[in-house]
Parts: structure tokens; C-alpha cells; sequence
């Protein structure tokens, strides 16, 4: 019976095609998984069978489960032997196959290489062309390198079917191989005038697609495209030259303007909408080339502007949309254009379509003008009542504030108005924006000083109002606000009319449940708001009730916020209680404490810029990679050294950064102090010096004297009652611009009664409409923010190193030059790597340009490793930067004495280098750097800090005690000790030793660096994993800026730190000398935990010697085992039957035979490697439990009897649990 | 250069997905997921052009879709095709796939995904158009199915 139902599936599996099993999963579609998976089982028996046909049968049915989304990879050899049949339709599901799931680290690609020269030189032309089609999916460096003379050749072969394929697949080559471009490019340059159009259309294609990259190497091409735009009839071929030259004209300004009348005769005669618009887009960049250069090309303008308008007027989504696209590129240049069309825009804004409402948003930005902004963003106020989905309600919000802001907000005439705004904004339910309107009012209310008592009010409304916006607390973002009002408040609390009122708000017990930060700003606020109070009522005896009765407020309120979770909330509380009680005391003896208290929040912050830090430029003559002390022997230190050197001068900026807040000293001794800091920072050549405005701070004085006092224009009244309305303001403005329109045309009259002849002039400069008309309503002088003098005015950092096209920067010219002589033998060919030395050098001399153009391959490689080595150094030395900096900030927040000391400390070598030694120092810098790689325990109590050094020390000190070794490991197995209590006061006695155990795996190794790991679940997050990873470096090399990266999966996700994008590696926060290991954590977070499962990820590290650096790798797979996610609990006898008895749990059961081992050793290896407790041991019988992360109960009674364990286990999760027994039976085979 | 195509019909179920750069399986389910969440919320009568899809190259790069009954075409290009120009391919595409299939639907598509990728090839070529001629690649398809079935005979 059995025999013949498997017959039966064999005959059936012959026949099943992919018709079949797309029938299949149809039919299946409430356990398609589990169809799927005994299909896949299938077809691996398909493809152990020796006929090709099946195979390919098999493959071609896995490439559809691959677009199902399953992983085939593991056919891959499979698929290269369907691709190498002779016959064409097995060769094309082959090839199909290997173009959906081959990439560059698909180890049998190399076996190809020989199979697709064949194919690439078949008689069959479509044999060719199916490789050629595969090719450009799957070409790595290396089959671009060996088969580029293969393909080079097909760029000529008889047919233009494998033309064409040669000329596109060649970009492909070029991008994995760049050396090729040069021998390629006169051939593909040949293609552009190939008889048969598909060819030549490729050629452009390719062209084009290299020119957009590095568009100053392709020049030259210009007048050749030239002749193809004006004779070619194709459309394809036309749009791409189009673009073409739309990228090459910004480069060669008189092929601009030889380009504006074929293009305009086009635009005129084409009917092909498509071309029209590339047309328009082209002769948009070349009036944006000319700008500066040519006056006369307003008809040009006109005609594009004109055009574009049509499309924005059609019914046509589509071209209302790319109108819109192309106006406001326009934009950049021609403002004034597109203004006028400032209607047809504003009813964009109210289209139904998404995209073409973010469109017109996007080209709002570029109109708003002093003049319209209130209008403008009146509108856009407007939208965002009535659009309903918080994704484009978000989008206006955040265009809002662009708008607002830009330009250092430029357009901004009443900051009031834009004050009102935000707090309009801020009613806004659901915002995810809440930190960006909170920056803009922190922004705002520190840099433009006039309105800081406007500010004050609001934000003392908002705090007063705070319930409004904390109604459906967390599930918005907007609370943020707070975090800013609060702030706001404290700090400029002398402009508060009724501190005590916002005092009160601040403390109410609903607070508690904002988030730690901000309750953190609203307690340290509160201190300063108190200040403010006691100042005010300090003196005036009836007053001192008032003070009195402040400090007893927040003595009562206090405590609630000492008792916060969060520690900085806590911190902060209890030591502004303990503050005011003292205060307190000194009001009962009626000691007048207000200027003291005051003094704590003395001085004015300053706006530094965000880049401040970051445009610090090196002085001159400072190294920063050279030693200031000769190095310590011990290697490891080096980073040390530099870090204490940075701190250092760190530690002094800081000094000069923080504003001065003492006040005790007088005026005559902080100048005294002054002059001996300058001539100490005269002095000093590492002193990084201060700003223009920094330095002007203590020239000018102390004071606050040097922001420049704004003066405020009283006709607008300062105070709205009640929440201020912005419209208000909008009409307010209108009233004061026409007052100012009055005014200024008395003035105007009158002069041009003295003046005559000017006045006139001047008057139609600026007419009526003009910008500068319009004078805002404070003569707002805005703060700039602080940067360091001499900063770096750009950015280089923003290009992309990793970019494939820079390698393709070429330059063709020389080569197009040559190209006019019969090519040398040797430039014919591509440059190919052989193994034998390449014919030496003829004679340098006579053969120059030749060697010039193709250099040896060998020599060229050489070159290009050295090349990339620099090119690799100053990055480091980038990195070492920026790695410093941020140490630096670190140290900077510290306290200034102690750190020397402590750098100095860990700097000094130990001596012997012992492996414990060795491990602490390297260590310490991630303890004082919490990077975000590491994962800092959550709850500082814990005294788990020690941790990592332990098991360090365990790992290497292999002669420790065994017993020791295993309670160490067991501690770190977070098993808060209980587990193995119950393994040892239960029922195990130490009889014999324990083998040694280790949970860490080897999880990969090459010849530098080796790498072991641990898997935990996290007590604390049920969502987590936390992987700890301990990297040895095995090589006499130095291994540095290690980057440890992981593919996501879509159950498994590295934790990043915010802002880091989802493929970015994790900077190992250490580096490691030789010899030396270390240990860093990852954490994972895990959706479901009912399957293992694996995550491919690679670390990047260099390897440093003495003279050189290289960039190395290493793969690995991350096995997250069921076990993984289990924790060691403990659990009690009863509440274990009784968890048994609730029915709850479903059971399945494990034999393991042939184990002979001491029963308390198999407990001790279930409990050590599965995280297990034992609950109860009689005899040879034992009941264990342990909890998976998600709170799974797990059950396990273990028996044993002649060399035969059985286990009967119970679990609510019954895929976990067969998993985990697996796992079991996998660790009692492999001892 | 084109970065992806995908075919899915209106539940989200891919029908055809060519990727011309490398993704794992399980990214690319997750772009297909989340190119049709996109894709699928928007109005019949709206544009033909999506920013925003995150995970393919980010902002330089434009979803451009056509929905023909339950299927949606979907090419997700760079900043050097004409967007109108694309638009015209998937027709052509669609319209090639008509002919080969005699009046396509979506139930062909479901059978014979590799007859499908089989023409895309013939149009496509590592994310750069190979022709636009619809004749031109009817008659290579067709030469290549004769092939075929030449072989089976033997």
C-alpha cells in the first residue's frame, strides 16, 4: 500500500509542469505553504534525476516559487547545468533561472564562464542572444573581465539582433569592468551611425546612459548626436539624445545655444507629447546654463513656460504631472516666470491626485515672496483642516515649515504671525512633526530676540493648555511641543507675566505621563521659572509669603518626579528638591537667597550652528595622526593616546563654549581672567580658535549686549488675547503695508521734489509690487547661528564613494584622438589578465601613447590597489575624525579633571600583555562611548557592566577551574543565578566534573579575524535577541573600523540606531590589536520565534600594518536557533503542575538513544545549551522548564533508562516546541 | 536605466517581478508589497507617475504603472527615461503580449510567467530598452517558440 502511493507521487512528479503546480498552489490555498514546501521536496528529487529534461522541468518551476519569494540559491548549480544543455529551450530556462537569482556572490557563477563564451560563439544566433540576455542580469567583475573581448566581437557580428544585445550588455560590462571602456568605446562610438536602427538606438542608449554620469568625457560626441537629432525620425532615440544633451549643456554653453532652435522647431512640430516635453525639459537646462551669459532668450522662457502651462491645463494626469515637474525647474532660475502662474498652481494644490497636489507643494516653496507668504500659507492652512490621511496633512505641515523657514527665513515680515502659526499647528491631531514645530519654536524664540516675550505668553498658554495636546497622549508625536514651550519658558522666563501660574502648570501631577525627556526639560525649567518667581517677590515683605509658598510648591510637587522611571527625570528632581528645601530654610530665617538662586541660570545660550562641531578645521601644522607622545610599546593604547589628546583640547573649548555663568566674580577679575586665558590660548598651538562672534562675545563684555537689539515696531500690538489667530495677523499686515505704501510715497514725493530726475528713476526700480517694498514688522535682525572661524564652507562628504560610475570617469578624448590613427595591436584588444608576464614594455618611448591608453593589466592593477589604498586612508583619517569628535563630545559633557587622569590610566601599556589585561583597556572606550552598537543594559543597577570582562576573562583563561568556568558561564547565560540553583540545591550534586560548555559558536573565520557568538533572548523586551559576538584578531596585524552588517530579514531585524538607514553595518565600537578579542552585543528584534532561522551579514574591517592598510571582509550566517529565544526561568513544583493541569499545553515527545552519559550531566547540558531549569529530580527522572522571550511555557520531563532518554515535552506553542526538541537531539548527537 | 518591472494583480498577488539589480527574496516580496500598497490606494482617473517607493535607490527613482483590468504593470525607473516614454512601453508591452497570447489575461500570465519573461527579454535587456518595435519582437519570439518545438519534435 505504502509502496504504491509513493509510486504513485513519483509518476505524478514526472509529469507536473509548472501549469501544475501553479494549479497546485491555486488549489492549496489554505496550507500553500506547506504545498509548497513537498513540491520543493519534489523538485529536489527531480533534479538528483539524470535526465535533463526533468531538470530543466524542476528549475523552471523554481524560478516561479522564486518569484513566489522562496529561496532557490541552493540550486544554483542545478540551474548551471540546465543553462550548459545544448538544447535551446532547456538552455533558456537555464539561463531565465540563473538571471533571476545569480548575483555577484553566487559562488558557481564562475563555472559559467567557459559555457557562455560557447554560447556567445554559437551559430545559433539566439543561443547568443539568450546568453547575452542572462549575461546582463548576472555579470560579475570577473565574467565582465573574461568575456569582454567575446561580447566586444558580437558588437560586430553579421546580425543586428546580437548587435544590439552587444552594444547594451557592454554598459553592464563597463560598470563591472571599467578598463574596458577605452578599447570598447571607438567600436560602440561606430554603432551610433549602424545601419539598423535597434542598434544604433542602443548605442545611444548606452552612450547616454555613461554620458549622464560623467557627461564632460562625451563632449566631443556632441556634434555627432548633433546629426542624429536632426536626421533621426525614431522617438526612443530622439528623447534619449535629448536628455543627452539636456546633461552635456551645463557643461558647453555654446552647444546651448546652438541647441535652442532645432529644439524649438521641434517643440513646435512634434506631436508626440513625450518628445515635446523632453524637448521642453532640454531647453529649460540650456536657459539655466545661459542664465548667466545671454540676456535674450525670454521668448525661449516664454515658449517653455507657455507649453508647460497647456500641459498643466490638460486633462491628462500624466501631463499635468510632469507640467508640474518641469516648472519647477524652471523655477530655480526664472522665478518670475513661473510666479505669474501662481493661480494655475494654487488650483493644483486642491487636485485629487496625491502626486500632483505634492507637485504643486513642492513649487510653492520657490513662489513665496515677503509679499505673499501670509496668503500663501493661509491657503496651505486651509488644506491641512480638510485633507483627510495624516501622510499629505503631514507633507503640508512639514512644507509649511519649509516654506516658513527658508532661507533663514528671508520671507518671514512677522514672527509673531509665524509664532501663531505653529501654535495653530500644533492642534494638529495625530502629527508624527510634533520635534520639527518644536525646533522651529526653540529656533525662532532663541535667534530673533525681539519676540521672545510674544513667545513666552504662547508657549505659557500651550503649557497652561498642555491637557489639549496630551488628550490621546503618545499615539502623537505633538507632546514634543511641550518639551519646547517648556524649555521656552524657563529660559526666557524673565519675559513671563505670571511665572507663578506657568510654575504651577508645569508641575501638574498629569505631566508624569509625558515622556522621560520632556518631564526632564519641564523639571529643570520648573528651577528656573522659581528663580524668576523669587526674584520678583524677594524684598517686598508682603511679597515673601508669595516665595515662601513657590518653595513649598515644589517641595510638594517634586517628589512625584523623583519617583520617574526615567533617571534623568529622577536626577534632576531630587536634586532641585534638595535645593529649594535648603532654600526653603534659608526663607524661614528670612535670608534674601533670590540673587543666588538666580545666578544657577545666569547667562545667555547661543545658537550654534549644527555643523559647528564638524567645520572645527584643523589648524595648520597640526597632525592629528601623528603621536604628541612617542607611543607606549603596547600598540593597543594608540587609540587611547589620541583620544586623551582630543579630549584635551576639548576640555578647553568647552571652557570657552559654555557661557560664563558665575557671577560671584566681579567684572575686574573675569578681565584679568580674560587676558591670561588669551595669552594662554595665544600660546597654546592646539588651540582651536574662536569664532568671530564667540570672540566678539569677550570683547564686548560679558553681557548680552552684542545680539543686536531689535527694535519693535508698535504698531503692531504685541499682545492677541487668548490663542492668537493668524489670520489676525494677515489682515494686520495688510493695514500696515498700505500705512507703509503711504508713507513711503510722502517720502518719495518729497524727494523727488528735491531730486527730480533720480527720484523717478528710483521709483521704478522699485514700483509699487516690488520686494523690497515690503519692510517687516520688526526690523529682525535674526541671530546667526555660531560657527568656527575658518570653517569649511562646503561639503565633500555628501558624495558617494561606493558610486560604480566613478570608475567610469574616463577620458575618452585622447582615445577619440587616437582613434583617427590605425589602432595599435594592442589596443585592439581589451586588457586580459594572463598568466604569463605580459611581453615587457617595448621602448617607452616610441611606443608612448600606446601603453599610455592600455596600460599592462598588471601594472594598471598595481596602480589602481595603491590608488584605492589612499583613496581607503583618508577615509579612515575622515573617520578617525569624526570618530574623535564624537568621543570628544562625550568628554566634553564630563567632568573636566577626572578624565585626564582616567585616559592617562588606561593609556599606560600593561606590560605583559596578559589577555585580561589586554581585553579591559580595549574595552573601556565602549563603555564610555555608548554607541548605540553596544547595547547598553537597560537598567544601570544591574552590575552587569562587569560582565563582558568576566566571560572574557573565562573564555581565555582556559585553565580556570571548570566548576568556576561553569558558574561564570551560567551568570552570563542570564539566568539572574536562580536557574542553576535549582540545578544544584534541587537535586545535582557535583558528582564527577562537568565537561567544559560554551554557548558561543564559531560563526566565522579567516585567516585575520574569528568570530564567536552567543544568541539570548532579552529578559527585559520580549521582541529581542541580544547577539553577543566576541572578535578575536588572529593575524600581527592592528584590525580597525570593523562594521558589522546584517541582511535583514523580514521576521529579523538588526536594531539600528535612529537615523541609520535599514542596510547600514553597525560600527563595532573597538578595534583590536593582535592577538586581542573582544566583545560587542547586537541586538536583534524578532517577530516570530516559532522557526530558526538564518541571516546572512558580512563584516568589514581593516587590516592595518605598519606600512599599509587593506580592506577585508568576512561572511557570515547568523543562526537563530528556537532555543535563542528561550530564558532560563525558574518556575516552583507547584506552580509547574498546575501549569500542566490547565490543558493549556499540547505535547509531543523525543527519544534519544545510544547517550551515555551521566544523567546530571544530560540536565546540566539541556539546562546550559537550551536554557532550561530543572523544576524536580527523582532518580533518573527530572522536570525542567524554561519560557521563550514571548512568554511561551515550555515543559520538559526527561527520563532516562539504559543509555535511552526519552523526553516528554509540552509547550503552548507546538511549532516551537518540535523545534526546540530538534535542537535538543541535535546537541546530544554531535557529544 | 530601469530597475525593476513588476506585474501583480489587483490583490497584490505578483504575476511577473524582473528585478535588474540583486535583491534578496525577501526584499523583493517586500517591494512587491509594498509598490502595490502604493500603487493599489490610488484612483483610476489620477496620474500614472509614484514617488516615494523607499526601497529601490530611493528618491531618484519613479514608479510608473498602468492598471489594466485586474492586472497593474509596473516599472520602477531612474531619472533617464522619459516618463511618457515608459508609459508607451508597458502599451507596447501589453499589446505584444496580446498578440502572443490571443487576447491576453490574467490567467495566461498566471500559466505561462516564462513565456511572459520570455518576451520581456526580447524588449528589456538588463534594465535598458532593447526595442520598441512591437513586429520586430513578435517575429524574434515567434523564431524562438518555432525553435522549440523543432526540438520536441526531434
Amino acid at each position: 500500500m505504502a509502496l504504491k502511493i509513493v509510486k504513485g507521487s513519483i509518476d505524478r512528479m514526472f509529469d507536473k509542469n509548472l501549469q501544475d503546480l501553479v494549479r497546485g498552489i491555486r488549489n492549496h490555498k489554505e496550507d500553500e505553504a506547506k504545498y509548497i514546501s513537498t513540491c520543493i521536496d519534489e523538485i529536489k528529487q527531480e533534479l538528483k534525476q539524470d535526465n535533463i529534461a526533468v531538470k530543466a522541468n524542476a528549475v523552471c518551476k523554481l524560478t516561479y516559487l522564486q518569484m513566489l519569494g522562496y529561496d532557490v540559491s541552493w540550486a544554483a548549480f542545478n540551474i548551471v547545468e540546465v543553462m550548459s544543455s545544448s538544447k535551446f529551450t532547456y538552455k533558456r530556462i537555464g539561463y531565465l533561472a540563473a538571471s533571476q537569482c545569480f548575483h555577484e556572490s553566487t559562488d558557481v557563477i564562475m563555472l559559467t564562464t567557459n559555457q557562455i563564451r560557447k554560447d556567445l560563439s554559437s551559430p545559433n544566433q539566439y543561443d547568443t542572444g539568450v546568453a547575452l540576455t542572462g549575461l546582463s542580469c548576472f555579470v560579475t567583475p570577473d565574467l565582465a573581465r573574461d568575456l569582454a573581448n567575446d561580447i566586444m566581437t558580437l558588437m560586430s557580428h553579421t546580425k543586428p539582433y546580437i548587435r544590439k544585445k552587444a552594444v547594451l550588455i557592454m554598459y553592464k560590462v563597463f560598470l563591472k569592468y571599467p578598463e574596458s571602456l577605452r578599447p570598447a568605446f571607438p567600436r560602440l562610438k561606430e554603432k551610433l551611425e549602424d545601419p539598423d536602427p535597434g542598434v544604433q538606438s542602443a548605442a545611444v542608449n548606452v552612450i547616454c546612459e555613461l554620458a549622464r554620469r560623467n557627461p564632460k568625457n562625451y563632449l566631443s560626441l556632441a556634434p555627432l548626436f548633433f546629426k542624429l537629432m536632426t536626421s533621426s525620425t525614431n522617438n526612443w532615440v530622439l528623447i534619449k539624445i535629448i536628455k543627452l544633451f539636456g546633461a552635456l549643456t551645463p557643461l558647453e554653453p555654446r552647444l546651448g545655444k546652438k541647441l535652442i532652435e532645432p529644439l524649438t522647431n521641434l517643440i513646435h512640430s512634434t506631436s508626440a507629447m513625450s518628445l515635446l516635453y523632453e524637448c521642453v525639459n532640454t531647453v529649460i537646462a540650456v536657459l539655466i546654463s545661459l542664465s548667466s551669459g545671454m540676456p535674450n532668450h525670454s521668448a525661449s522662457i516664454q515658449l517653455c513656460v507657455q507649453k508647460l502651462r497647456i500641459l498643466i491645463e490638460d486633462s491628462d494626469q500624466n501631463l499635468k504631472y510632469l507640467g508640474l515637474l518641469a516648472m519647477s525647474k524652471i523655477l530655480k532660475t526664472h522665478p518670475k516666470s513661473v510666479q505669474s502662474h501662481k493661480d494655475l498652481i494654487l488650483q493644483c494644490l486642491d487636485d485629487k491626485d496625491e502626486s500632483i497636489r505634492l507637485r504643486a507643494l513642492d513649487l510653492l516653496y520657490g513662489m513665496v515672496s515677503k509679499k505673499n507668504l501670509m496668503e500663501i500659507v493661509k491657503k496651505l492652512m486651509l488644506h491641512v483642516d480638510k485633507a483627510e490621511g495624516t501622510t499629505y496633512r503631514d507633507e503640508l505641515l512639514t512644507k509649511i515649515i519649509d516654506i516658513c523657514s527658508q532661507s533663514n527665513y528671508q520671507y518671514i515680515t512677522n514672527f509673531e504671525w509665524y509664532i501663531s502659526i505653529l501654535v495653530e499647528l500644533t492642534r494638529l491631531e495625530g502629527t508624527r512633526h510634533g520635534h520639527l514645530i518644536a525646533s522651529q519654536m526653540l529656533d525662532v524664540a532663541i535667534r530673533v530676540k525681539a519676540i521672545r516675550a510674544f513667545a513666552v505668553a504662547q508657549m505659557a498658554t500651550l503649557l497652561d493648555n498642555a491637557h489639549l495636546l496630551t488628550g490621546n497622549t503618545q499615539r502623537n508625536g505633538i507632546c514634543e511641543v511641550l518639551y519646547a514651550a517648556a524649555w521656552i519658558c524657563g529660559e526666557f522666563s524673565e519675559h513671563l507675566e505670571e511665572p507663578m501660574v506657568t510654575l504651577e502648570a508645569m508641575l501638574r501631577p498629569k505631566v508624569a505621563t509625558l515622556p522621560g525627556h520632556i518631564q526632564a526639560v519641564y523639571v529643570q525649567n520648573a528651577a528656573k521659572l522659581f528663580a524668576t518667581v523669587l526674584r520678583g517677590h524677594e524684598g517686598v515683605p508682603a511679597d515673601s509669603m508669595v516665595a515662601q509658598e513657590t518653595s513649598q510648591l515644589l517641595i510638594d510637587r517634586l517628589p512625584l518626579f523623583v519617583q520617574s522611571s526615567n533617571l534623568e527625570v529622577q536626577e534632576r528632581a531630587s536634586c532641585i528638591l534638595q535645593l529649594v528645601k535648603y532654600i526653603q530654610k534659608l526663607q524661614q530665617k528670612d535670608v534674601e537667597v533670590a540673587e543666588e538662586v538666580t545666578a544657577l541660570f545666569a547667562g545667555e545660550l547661543n545658537p550654534v550652528a549644527p555643523k559647528a562641531q564638524k567645520k572645527v578645521p584643523v589648524p595648520e601644522g597640526l597632525d592629528l595622526d601623528v603621536w604628541i607622545n612617542e607611543p607606549p610599546s603596547g600598540s593597543e593604547s594608540e587609540d587611547e593616546g589620541r583620544k586623551s589628546k582630543g579630549k584635551a583640547v576639548f576640555a578647553k573649548e568647552e571652557s570657552r563654549h559654555t557661557k560664563p555663568r558665575y557671577t560671584e566674580v566681579d567684572e575686574k577679575e573675569l578681565a584679568k581672567r580674560r587676558e591670561v586665558r588669551k595669552a594662554e590660548q595665544a600660546n597654546n598651538p592646539f588651540y582651536i580658535k574662536a569664532s568671530p562672534s564667540s570672540q566678539k562675545v569677550y570683547q564686548d563684555g560679558v553681557g548680552v549686549e552684542h545680539i543686536p537689539v531689535v527694535q519693535i515696531d508698535l504698531s503692531v500690538p504685541l499682545k492677541v488675547p487668548g490663542m492668537p489667530m493668524s489670520d489676525q495677523y494677515v489682515k494686520l499686515e495688510e493695514e500696515r503695508r498700505e500705512r507703509n505704501k503711504a508713507d513711503k510715497k510722502k517720502k518719495k514725493d518729497k524727494k523727488k521734489r528735491e531730486k527730480g530726475e533720480k527720484g523717478r528713476r528710483r521709483r521704478g526700480d522699485s514700483g509699487p509690487e516690488s520686494e523690497e517694498d515690503i519692510t517687516p514688522a520688526h526690523m529682525v535682525d535674526i541671530v546667526t547661528e555660531e560657527m568656527p572661524e575658518n570653517a569649511l564652507p562646503s561639503d565633500d562628504d555628501d558624495k558617494d564613494p561606493n558610486d560604480p560610475h566613478k570608475a567610469l570617469n574616463i577620458d575618452l578624448d585622447n582615445l577619440l584622438a587616437a582613434s583617427r590613427r590605425p589602432l595599435a595591436d594592442s589596443e585592439k584588444k581589451l586588457p586580459v589578465r594572463s598568466h604569463r608576464p605580459d611581453e615587457v614594455l617595448k621602448s617607452p618611448m616610441e611606443d608612448r601613447q600606446v601603453v599610455e591608453v592600455v596600460p599592462e593589466p598588471k601594472k594598471k592593477t598595481g596602480k589602481e590597489k595603491k590608488e584605492k589604498k589612499d583613496r581607503k586612508k583618508s577615509k579612515e583619517k575622515k573617520k578617525k575624525h569624526k570618530q574623535e569628535e564624537e568621543e570628544d563630545l562625550m568628554g566634553a559633557g564630563s567632568e573636566e579633571p577626572v578624565q585626564p587622569e582616567e585616559t592617562k590610566e588606561v593609556a599606560a601599556p600593561p606590560p605583559a600583555s596578559t589577555p585580561e589585561a589586554a581585553a579591559a583597556p580595549a574595552s573601556t572606550p565602549r563603555t564610555a562611548s555608548g554607541m548605540a552598537a553596544v547595547a547598553p543594559d537597560s537598567e544601570p543597577e544591574e552590575a552587569k557592566d562587569t560582565e563582558p570582562e568576566e566571560t572574557k576573562s573565562s573564555t581565555h583563561k582556559k585553565k580556570k577551574q571548570k566548576k568556576e568556568k561553569k558558574k561564570k558561564k551560567h551568570h552570563h547565560n542570564h539566568s539572574d543565578g536562580a536557574g542553576d540553583e535549582s540545578v544544584q540545591n534541587g537535586t545535582v550534586e557535583e558528582e564527577e566534573p562537568l565537561p567544559p560548555m560554551s554557548n558561543y559558536a564559531l560563526l566565522a573565520e579567516n585567516s585575520y579575524i574569528k568570530m564567536v557568538c552567543d544568541i539570548q533572548g532579552n529578559l527585559q523586551d520580549g521582541s529581542q535577541v541580544v547577539v553577543s559576538v566576541i572578535f578575536e584578531n588572529k593575524c600581527d596585524s592592528f584590525i580597525k573600523s570593523m562594521e558589522f552588517n546584517v541582511l535583514d530579514s523580514l521576521n529579523s531585524k538588526l536594531q539600528r540606531p535612529d537615523g541609520a538607514g535599514p542596510h547600514d553595518g553597525l560600527i563595532v565600537p573597538f578595534q583590536l590589536p593582535p592577538g586581542i578579542s573582544n566583545e560587542a552585543r547586537f541586538i536583534f528584534s524578532v517577530q516570530n520565534i516559532v522557526m530558526p532561522q538564518k541571516l546572512k551579514g558580512t563584516l568589514t574591517f581593516i587590516v592595518k600594518t605598519d606600512d599599509s592598510s587593506t580592506h577585508e571582509k568576512l561572511d557570515f550566517k547568523l543562526h537563530f536557533t528556537c532555543t535563542s529565544y528561550l530564558i532560563t526561568t525558574p518556575c516552583y513544583s507547584d506552580a509547574y503542575s498546575k501549569l500542566l493541569e490547565s490543558g493549556d499545553l499540547k505535547g509531543c515527545s523525543l527519544k534519544l538513544e545510544g547517550v551515555n552519559q551521566p544523567f546530571h550531566h544530560l540536565l546540566a547540558r539541556i539546562c546550559f545549551h537550551h536554557h532550561f531549569s530543572v523544576v524536580e529530580r527523582i532518580d533518573s527522572c527530572a522536570s525542567m522548564y524554561s519560557r521563550s522571550i514571548q512568554g511561551h511555557h515550555m515543559c520538559l520531563l526527561v527520563k532516562t533508562a539504559d543509555q535511552t532518554v526519552s523526553i516528554d515535552a509540552k509547550c503552548d506553542e507546538p511549532g516551537l516546541l518540535g523545534n526546540v526538541l530538534d535542537e535538543i537531539k541535535l546537541t546530544f548527537s554531535q557529544c | 536605466m530601469i530597475k525593476a518591472i513588476l506585474i501583480f494583480n489587483n490583490h497584490g498577488k505578483p504575476r511577473l517581478s524582473k528585478f535588474y539589480e540583486h535583491y534578496s527574496e525577501d526584499t523583493e516580496q517586500q517591494i512587491i508589497r509594498e509598490t502595490f500598497h502604493l500603487v493599489s490606494k490610488r484612483d483610476e482617473n489620477v496620474c500614472n507617475f509614484l514617488e516615494g517607493g523607499m526601497l529601490i535607490g530611493g528618491s531618484e527613482n519613479k514608479l510608473i504603472y498602468r492598471h489594466y483590468a485586474t492586472l497593474y504593470f509596473v516599472f520602477c525607473v531612474d531619472s533617464s527615461e522619459s516618463e511618457l516614454g515608459i508609459l508607451d512601453l508597458i502599451q507596447v508591452f501589453v499589446e505584444t503580449l496580446d498578440k502572443c497570447f490571443e487576447n491576453v489575461c490574467e490567467l495566461d500570465l498566471i500559466f505561462h510567467v516564462d513565456k511572459v519573461h520570455n518576451i520581456l527579454a526580447e524588449m528589456v535587456m538588463g534594465g535598458m530598452v532593447l526595442e520598441t518595435n512591437m513586429n520586430e519582437i513578435i517575429t524574434q519570439v515567434d523564431a524562438q517558440n518555432k525553435m522549440e518545438k523543432s526540438e520536441v519534435r526531434l
